[in-house]
């Protein structure tokens, strides 16, 4: 059974950010950036259900400035056949609500070309950090989704058979396709890209998308299209000097540790 | 009048305590924002829970009850909520920030075209079509002031940020048994596998007691058991320990394992590299035992120890079991 797969995916930074004390801006220029951690194995999911399905195709995607190129090029080094960049000033300042509605404009450009049987998600950013992004996508495109997929245990053109990891169990679950997954990361073990993979992913055409390409408005965009906006960060307040328990023995260092445990109400 | 409102999703039939820290946010909010609390119950069997959420600090709850909601169905789930917020038009609505309430909560941003702030730790300020409030990203490293400018805003808050809400047994409230005719999901429930665990949930512990490289051997890790057991502790781990196979994956703390924040986080052995940090550095008391005086781990302890965990932590065990008075095995 051919299935088309779309998987979304980010670029982010893979090493600390630091903070303008001035603006309370998040400065990023000088970061290392690389493919969001959770979304390899996203990736690779969708690497591997193209590769038990002949005759499917995994599309990476992604909303992002022109260095954004570089995560979809990873993608296609670990598998997928090809990607697309959604991107311009007019995506800046785009919060989850903004992001969601841009990937679903690229998800429904693509399936107007071949129908899109599943999108494939990451847990979350290691940014954003919310673990909207992909339940979003799907309600935007009128979609079901399901979250914190653990197994996708089987799959035709129809339907899939998820396991969802709930914080006491996995609920077993049927999904009518086309349809929406975000997966945690007890889903599989990202390959490494291979030779022929980082070959591919040099020589890949990548297009690019606007607004007139997705068919969305001006204000359904970045900063105008985004009803949230992260006003000021900071690091966390500097922790009070912790202290030191002494003591000229184990027992008597011990014994002082849950002195100081007892009185503080710890334990 | 709009009001603020608590949407609980009860896992199996039943309300736990993220239910009760939800009730706590909304609780706050509607005192931040002067608007009356609600909440709304969707379940098989919602109408037996609504007393009990007056109870825990609703003024008025809707009961969204119907067979096909015993178990989340996303879908249906997000849409009989934005037929109730079409209806009742809440200004702010709240979600624990669990599998079903993220889930909910962001599929009802777009069905409300309402801006979502996961995880949410604080309420900054709140007014009409304006809601600030703090959460951390950058994988913990950063907080955010964020803004959520539309009329309405969906939020999820952080789990053990707010307190358990208290029950206040035969507190008066309104509870509207609402008509839900959900759409037909295209989600379909087959079965639950319950996790068969004695242990205590790490997610959700008060103290956690963590060991690391440290201790040497999967028979040193024991001394990180044993403590956790002395003080009813969840049992937690670095990626490195995991990566041995001295404990199960489900006990690693840090970027690629569970995040805690716990109100007491032990390190036993632990360095405190970056992506262990950022699974567990919010915690409001943290102790670090290890032979490394200059650690990151220990630069960040409130409370430090430098020793041998090998002969430290069981003496630790014992003095614990000495004041709680239970004999201590020679």
């Amino acid at each position: 059974m051919a299935l088309n797969i779309v998987v979304c995916v980010k670029n982010t930074p893979s090493s600390p950010v630091s903070v303008d004390p001035a603006t309370g801006k998040v400065k990023r220029e000088g970061a290392t950036f690389a493919m969001s951690p959770y979304d390899e194995f996203a990736v690779e999911e969708a690497v591997r259900l193209k590769e038990k399905n002949p005759g499917s195709t995994a599309t990476a995607v992604t909303v992002g400035p022109d260095s954004s190129d570089a995560v979809l090029r990873d993608a296609i080094s670990r598998g997928c056949d090809g990607a697309v960049l959604v991107t311009g000033p007019e995506f800046e300042g785009s919060d989850s609500f903004a992001t969601s509605r841009a990937l679903a404009a690229a998800v429904r450009k693509l399936s107007a070309d071949k129908p899109v049987h599943l999108l494939l998600f990451g847990k979350n950013t290691n940014d954003g950090n919310s673990g909207v992004v992909g339940a979003q996508t799907a309600a935007w495109l009128d979609w079901p989704s399901v979250l914190a997929v653990k197994k996708i245990d089987s799959i035709d053109d129809k339907a899939a058979v998820v396991w969802r990891s709930m914080e006491d169990g996995v609920d077993v679950l049927k999904v009518t396709l086309p349809a929406a997954l975000g997966t945690v990361k007890e889903i599989n073990e990202p390959r490494l890209a291979s030779l022929k993979g980082k070959m591919a992913a040099k020589k890949a055409a990548v297009p690019k998308w606007g607004l007139a390409e997705l068919g969305l408005g001006a204000g359904e965009a970045g900063a105008a299209g985004a009803p949230s906006e992260v006003l000021r960060s900071a690091p966390p307040p500097p922790r009070p000097e912790g202290m030191r328990v002494e003591g000229a023995t184990a027992a008597e260092k011990a014994s002082k540790l849950v002195d100081i445990l007892i009185e503080r109400k710890l334990i | 009048m709009p009001g603020i409102l608590a949407v609980v999703l009860p896992q199996r039939g039943k309300l736990n305590s993220s239910t009760y820290e939800l009730m706590s946010a909304g609780r706050d909010l509607a005192g931040k924002c002067g608007e009356p609390f609600w909440a709304a119950v969707l379940g098989a069997q919602a109408s037996g829970l609504a007393q009990e959420l007056v109870e825990r600090g609703a003024d008025k709850v809707f009961v969204l009850e119907h067979p096909s909601f015993e178990n989340l169905l996303d879908d249906s789930f997000a849409g009989a909520l934005a037929a109730l917020a079409g209806a009742e038009k809440p200004s702010k609505i709240l979600f624990a920030s669990t599998v079903a309430g993220r889930s909910t909560a962001a599929r009802l941003s777009v069905n409300l075209r309402a801006g979502v702030a996961a995880d949410v730790s604080e309420f900054l300020s709140a007014g009409a079509g304006s809601l600030k409030a703090r959460r951390t990203w950058y994988s913990g490293n950063l907080f955010a002031e964020v803004e959520i400018k539309s009329p309405t805003a969906v939020v999820t808050i952080q789990g053990l940020a707010w307190p358990q809400a208290e029950r206040q047994p035969g507190r008066a409230g309104e509870i509207v048994k609402t008509a839900v005719q959900p759409a037909p999901s295209r989600i379909e429930f087959s079965s639950f596998q319950a996790e068969e665990s004695n242990e205590i949930d790490l997610a959700t512990a008060e103290r956690v007691v963590s060991g690391g490289r440290g201790l040497g051997s999967a028979e040193g890790f024991n001394a990180v058991r044993d403590l956790a057991h002395a003080i009813k502790a969840a049992v937690g781990a670095s990626r490195a320990v995991v990566d041995s196979g001295w404990i199960a994956y489900r006990h690693q703390v840090g970027l690629t394992g569970r995040a805690v924040r716990p109100k007491l986080y032990v390190a036993c052995g632990i360095s405190g590299q970056i992506q262990h940090l950022a699974g567990m550095s919010a915690s409001p008391n943290i102790v670090a035992i290890n032979t490394d005086p200059d650690c990151p781990m220990m630069k960040v302890a409130s409370i430090s120890v430098v020793g041998d965990l090998l002969e430290l932590l069981p003496l630790v065990t014992a003095e614990i079991k000495k004041r709680k008075g239970v004999p201590v095995a020679a």
